[in-house]
């Protein structure tokens, strides 16, 4: 599924409106900042770098993907309808009782959702195990974790990241959603987050720093052959709530419902 | 493996440990897609011939248990069966999220081992003692619980586990000479306990070690006149209610017994189960105490929790004797 540089831009138009879409619908509080963030991320891998085959979710050798900032689905469930792995139908049950479409993803492959997440730090232990696995089953897939910075506070994502470099599993890339948000709230206030480039690269991975919402930047950074001896950290520099003026850098959207008025306003704002 | 008297007497002086590494050795042969993976604790694991002799099957994620199970639930999702070892402490607890992620909530085919559960460390002390952990495992959801007898069961529980598709934590207690329950074959089914002995008295229902001990005090306590039975309830989870519904008609006092805290453990899972029963005996819950307590050998720790079958039999006794 490869697409040019301006239909990755129209899908992540696209992929912002579904999100205001669900946000509203759903008429309860989402992780909009973080799903925001994200969507020029998700856009690049779903649209252009993951070999993925909707018709056949189970596809052995299809790329694996991993959210584990698992509270990031706002940006991920609108991919997944776009690639086509469900409709509308099952879209637009986003956060109904009984749904597959929760507020952290649920292991259904059917799907295309290969892992349940929510807790943090656990997706990249799980990402190394895959490539692991593939490596020794000879199979060419790569597998790709997405991860937050603020997520990067627990241990266990350092535990993951020394493993992966130690086992030279160069067929996984982690990407941190770099946008300086938490929670609480600055990042670098909370726990130090400067320097995190500099912390993967000395846990000995191939370390790229992009412009997150700059699909060409991605494009290249994402593009990873897998046969490298050293895992691939893609630190893509965001803007949490990405999109919608109101919530750039406000922290408020961290978690928060979207009204009447601020849905017009966004919809607005990104279908411009 | 072939279980027969010589083997199993060589077990049981090796120990829990040992056995457990011989056991995986031999799954090797049997086993084409087998992974084993430690927390720098492989040897401890007594898993060094299979590490030299398979080192493309074997991984060592260093001490860090979190990744430990998460990477053990990767290479499981690809189709691998996974035995994932560490002491009893580090992997239930220091890893129990990642246990109930990746194990319970996605149902990862890794089979979590715990070495040296129960009392075994002696001197090393409540840090590296497994008396909670099958309290927090049973309480995950999706997670079978198995606490082998002796060494004998050890391999069997390995070789079932290989079989059985799903999440499973194996809790191994006892330590170099661990008493023989078993000398010769018998039929292994996880989730289904053994009858060891019958009586009409007092059943002990016991897992680990304790199923030794269980024995040596209903000898005791034949001696003494008692009709009395013996249980191995090596699967804590599922519990074998049927057999248990059994002995509620048939003996007019329920023993647990386990090397683990009387909280949240087998007996606590007998309990459980007796309470939604209309009729049913008394039980008396024999386990560990609740608190962390000074330590030393493992004989002596037993001794002093009342754990050896003298004592149980003494405890029996004065239960008996108020009933």
């Amino acid at each position: 599924m490869k697409r040019s540089v301006d239909e990755i831009k129209a899908l992540a138009r696209r992929m912002r409106k579904h999100i205001l879409d669900i946000s509203f619908a759903c008429n309860g509080s989402a992780h909009l900042g973080g799903g925001m963030s994200i969507v020029e991320i998700m856009a690049v891998l779903y649209g252009a770098v993951l070999r993925l085959n909707p018709a056949e979710p189970e596809w052995e050798d299809r790329d694996r993907f991993i959210l584990s900032k698992g509270h990031g689905v706002l940006g991920y469930y609108p991919a997944l309808l776009e690639a086509g792995f469900f409709g509308k139908e099952i879209f637009d049950s986003f956060k109904k009782n009984d749904s597959d479409l929760i507020a952290h993803p649920v292991m259904n492959l059917k799907l295309g959702i290969e892992s349940s997440n929510g807790s943090l730090g656990h997706g990249l232990s799980l990402g190394v195990g895959l490539a692991w696995a593939a490596r020794r089953k000879k199979r060419r897939h790569r597998i790709f974790v997405l991860l937050g910075d603020g997520e990067c506070n627990e241990g266990s994502v350092w535990e993951a990241a020394m493993s992966a470099s130690h086992y030279e599993l160069g067929n996984l890339v982690a990407i941190v959603d770099y946008n300086k948000l938490q929670s609480d709230g600055a990042s670098d206030r909370i726990l130090n987050s400067d320097g995190l480039p500099d912390k993967w690269r000395a846990f000995r991975w191939n370390t790229i720093e992009v412009d997150g919402h700059n699909v060409e930047q991605l494009l290249s950074a994402l593009s990873v052959s897998g046969d490298s001896g050293m895992p691939t950290a893609v630190i893509a520099h965001t803007v949490k709530g990405k999109g919608v003026s109101f919530m750039e850098n406000n922290n408020e959207w961290h978690h928060n419902r979207l009204t009447k008025s601020f849905y017009d306003q966004a919809l607005s704002e990104v279908m411009s | 493996m072939q279980i027969n008297p010589t083997n199993a007497k060589m077990w049981a002086r090796f120990g829990s440990r040992a056995t457990y590494g011989q056991a995986i050795l031999a799954l090797a042969e049997h086993c084409e897609n087998l992974v084993v993976m430690s927390a720098d604790l492989g040897n401890s694991s007594g898993l060094d011939r299979f590490k030299s002799g398979y080192p493309e099957k074997f991984v060592n994620v260093g001490i860090a248990e979190q990744n430990l199970v998460g990477v053990a639930a990767g290479i499981a999702k690809e189709g691998f069966v996974v035995f994932a070892s560490s002491f009893a402490p580090f992997i239930s607890m220091r890893a129990s999220e990642q246990i109930r992620m990746n194990l319970g909530y996605m149902g990862a085919n890794v089979k979590a081992v715990a070495i040296g559960s129960g009392l075994s460390m002696g001197f090393l002390g409540n840090s590296h003692f497994g008396i909670e952990d099958a309290a927090v495992m049973r309480a995950i959801p999706g997670i079978t619980v198995v606490s082998p007898a002796d060494c004998s069961e050890i391999v069997k529980t390995v070789f079932a586990a290989a079989r059985f598709d799903g999440p499973m934590y194996i809790r191994l207690t006892g330590g170099p000479g661990n008493p023989a329950v078993y000398l010769d074959d018998y039929d292994f089914e996880i989730g289904k306990a053994v009858r060891l002995r019958s009586g009409s008295d007092v059943t002990f229902v016991a897992c680990g070690t304790m199923v030794y001990e269980s024995i040596k005090a209903a000898e005791i306590l034949a001696e003494k006149g008692l009709s009395v039975g013996v249980v191995n309830m090596h699967t804590i989870k599922p519990l074998d209610e049927e057999i248990l519904s059994e002995l509620f008609n048939s003996t007019r006092l329920l023993v647990t017994v386990e090397e683990h805290s009387v909280i949240g453990g087998l007996g606590s899972a007998v309990a459980e189960f007796k309470a939604g029963v209309k009729v049913a005996p008394p039980q008396l819950i024999i386990g560990l105490p609740d608190y962390f307590g000074k330590t030393g050998e493992y004989d002596f720790m037993k001794e002093r929790y009342g754990l050896l079958g003298s004592a149980i039999a003494e405890r029996v006794l004065r239960t008996v004797s108020t009933l």
